[in-house]
């Protein structure tokens, strides 16, 4: 069996084909109606926080069930640099990034004296701790229920004062993120993307990469190779705390504000089904997985009764009468009854996500051509 | 001069002695076989070697240097290898770069966060994994999925990995256990290359074959002791060994 060489050249049209498919996003969604600035920013952010997430997942194999504590620890960070110094998003992002990976390097050492179930639990139990400290005792930094907001009035010491009741809006030098009807925020987080697309193709091509993928096939064999394994797990896991935190970051540098319940355990759920809807260990996939997700909450959460009850008007009314209550159960609220669906279907018939999809029609299209 | 020193090591796991006041002496450029019946002690004696168990009492040291309490990941930076009873490599990684982690962890140590430069860009290291992998010669099948090869290729290619880091010792668990006749012999014949080019190995063996074959100094292990020492032809006549294997019973 050879497996698919990736040889310098092939990255970069990899890249290139990526950068181009994120940057004319705005066009090649419009079909599909979705080409507005808001879901397109999520699908950045979130793409970016499950190719982070993959870097530790898919490369060394530890499961973490606690990343979204990282979004929460890069979100709050950003709205204090936003109250405190200034709304430029720039310093506001590094402190996140900074202050995400700190986090996870304490998280990281603890939980990464296990492995396999038990390191899952132990990450799942912190993220679940700081939740819940979010809401207790931090309550005067992370404002609790209310979450913390940016107010006209707050100190901020790099910037000239607002004016009483004008809306703060974050900037990047002068260029605020609802520009170009929000435009302006969606290419900030696209270039951020696409950035941080290349630091992962950058760590998965390199020796470290090669290390990370030795630690999740034998640690055994790592050991009596003369390597210290728990470095090597720490670093990813660092690294994908900050990638979580960047995207964190850049929820709180699109629309001000930071809440506890972006930490919670099904935030962290869900960037496990992103990497595996899209294929774990594989660099694209992460963000496929993202996409398809922050898509299909999009439109099924959309959809309600009177909706249904118009698009099967054709039927029967009997029919339609007994149909739309049952699938109203998959839609609106109830879209994870869906998603569930979905997931479990790729996980049964395509257990390598999207991407092996792709390669299962790429091979047959390549056998043909040899017939 | 002795390579590796074992001297009055024990150990107990409840109420069995699995080591008892074990002394092993292994001299440099020789092929020493440890051999004995199930149960003898000879994997424990292995694992206390490579440090993946603590012995109760004794001293186990290498070149010199007490190897006791040291994590193996320090053990095998001392010069020591060793090839496991099912071969550890890197299933899920391609021959090259299963090739590739030895030989950065022999240049770069226990740690280094090197992850910008692109590995298949680094021709030296390139070069020298060639070099092993034509060693035991598998050259040519370098981008493999290395867990789709047979054991006797998959042997290889672990072997070719603990060479690449110039040990000066290779420790070897039954080497050729569960293999096809014909992957044995070639792994014999590859063993007996490495032999002739200077290699100072222990060799723990079922298969008298493969001990008559390549060692040349046979211990013989029996609960958890070790009850003869001599040359191979020593050893084929000795009474203790029979007694040892076929339990005194008359056969």
């Amino acid at each position: 069996m050879q497996i698919d060489k990736f040889t310098p050249k092939s990255d970069m049209m990899m890249l290139l084909g990526f950068a181009a498919a994120v940057l004319l996003m705005p066009l090649w969604l419009q079909p599909f109606g979705a080409a507005y600035p808001d879901l397109m920013q999520r699908f950045a952010i979130f793409g970016l926080f499950a190719i982070g997430f993959n870097i530790l997942f898919g490369q060394t194999g530890y499961l973490s069930f606690g990343h979204a504590a990282f979004i929460g620890v890069g979100s709050y960070t950003t709205v204090w640099i936003f109250k405190l110094f200034t709304l430029n998003i720039l310093p506001a992002m590094v402190a996140g990034v900074v202050m995400s990976g700190i986090f996870a390097l304490i998280i990281g050492f603890i939980c990464l004296r296990r492995t396999g179930i038990y390191f899952s639990i132990l990450t799942l139990a912190l993220a679940q701790m700081s939740y819940n400290l979010a809401y207790s005792v931090l309550t005067p930094i992370t404002m609790g229920e209310t979450g913390l907001q940016v107010e006209a009035s707050d100190p901020r010491a790099w910037d000239a004062p607002l004016a009483e009741g004008a809306v703060p809006r974050t900037n990047l030098f002068g260029i605020e993120m609802t520009d170009f009807g929000g435009l302006a925020g969606f290419y900030i987080c696209a270039a951020i993307l696409i950035v941080g697309f290349y630091i992962a193709l950058r760590i998965t091509r390199s020796p470290f990469g090669s290390m990370l993928r030795g630690l999740k096939t034998n640690q055994n064999r790592m050991s009596y190779t003369g390597l210290n394994t728990r470095p090597y797990a720490l670093a990813a896991f660092v690294i994908s705390g900050m990638y979580a935190g960047l995207a964190g970051s850049l929820m709180a540098a699109m629309d001000p504000l930071a809440g506890a319940e972006r930490m919670q355990w099904t935030a962290s759920g869900e960037v496990v089904l992103m990497t595996i809807l899209g294929g774990v260990g594989t660099l694209i996939g992460p963000f496929l997985g993202a996409v398809a997700i922050k898509y299909f909450e999009n439109i099924f959460s959309a959809i309600d009764g009177a909706v249904l009850t118009s698009a099967l008007d054709f039927l029967p009314d009997f029919l339609v009468s007994g149909i739309v209550p049952v699938l109203s159960l998959f839609v609106g609220k109830g879209w994870h009854l869906t998603l569930g669906l979905i997931f479990m279907l790729v996980v049964i018939f395509l257990p390598g996500g999207i991407m092996e999809g792709y390669r299962r029609i790429k091979a047959r299209f390549s056998k043909q051509g040899e017939e | 001069m002795s390579v590796l020193e074992i001297s009055g090591v024990n150990k107990t796991f409840g109420g069995l002695r699995a080591l008892d006041d074990v002394n092993l002496k292994i001299e440099e450029q020789t092929v020493h076989a440890v051999i004995g019946p199930n149960g003898a002690g000879k994997s424990t004696l292995l694992n206390a070697v490579i440090g993946k168990l603590i012995p109760d009492n004794g001293t186990i040291s290498f070149s010199g240097n007490s190897m006791i309490g040291l994590k193996p990941h320090k053990i095998n930076q001392l010069g020591i290898s060793r090839v496991f009873q099912t071969p550890e490599i890197f299933a899920d990684l391609t021959i090259m770069e299963n090739m590739m982690i030895p030989l950065l962890a022999h240049r770069d140590g226990e740690f280094k966060l090197n992850a910008w430069k692109r590995s298949d860009q680094d021709a030296d290291l390139q070069e020298k994994a060639a070099k092993y992998l034509e060693y035991v010669n598998m050259l040519g099948k370098s981008d493999t999925h290395a867990g789709s090869m047979s054991r006797g290729d998959k042997r290889r290619l672990e072997l070719a990995m603990c060479l690449s880091q110039e040990p000066k010792l290779l420790l070897l668990d039954e080497p050729t256990a569960g293999m096809a006749r014909a992957d044995t012999n070639n792994t014999i014949d590859l063993l007996k290359k490495i032999k002739a080019d200077g290699m100072t190995m222990v060799i723990i063996e079922h298969d008298m074959h493969v001990v008559f074959s390549l060692a040349d100094k046979v211990s013989v292990m029996a609960a958890g002791h070790v009850i003869v020492e001599g040359s191979p032809d020593e050893i084929k006549v000795n009474p203790k060994v029979r007694e040892a294997y076929l339990g005194g019973a008359e056969v």
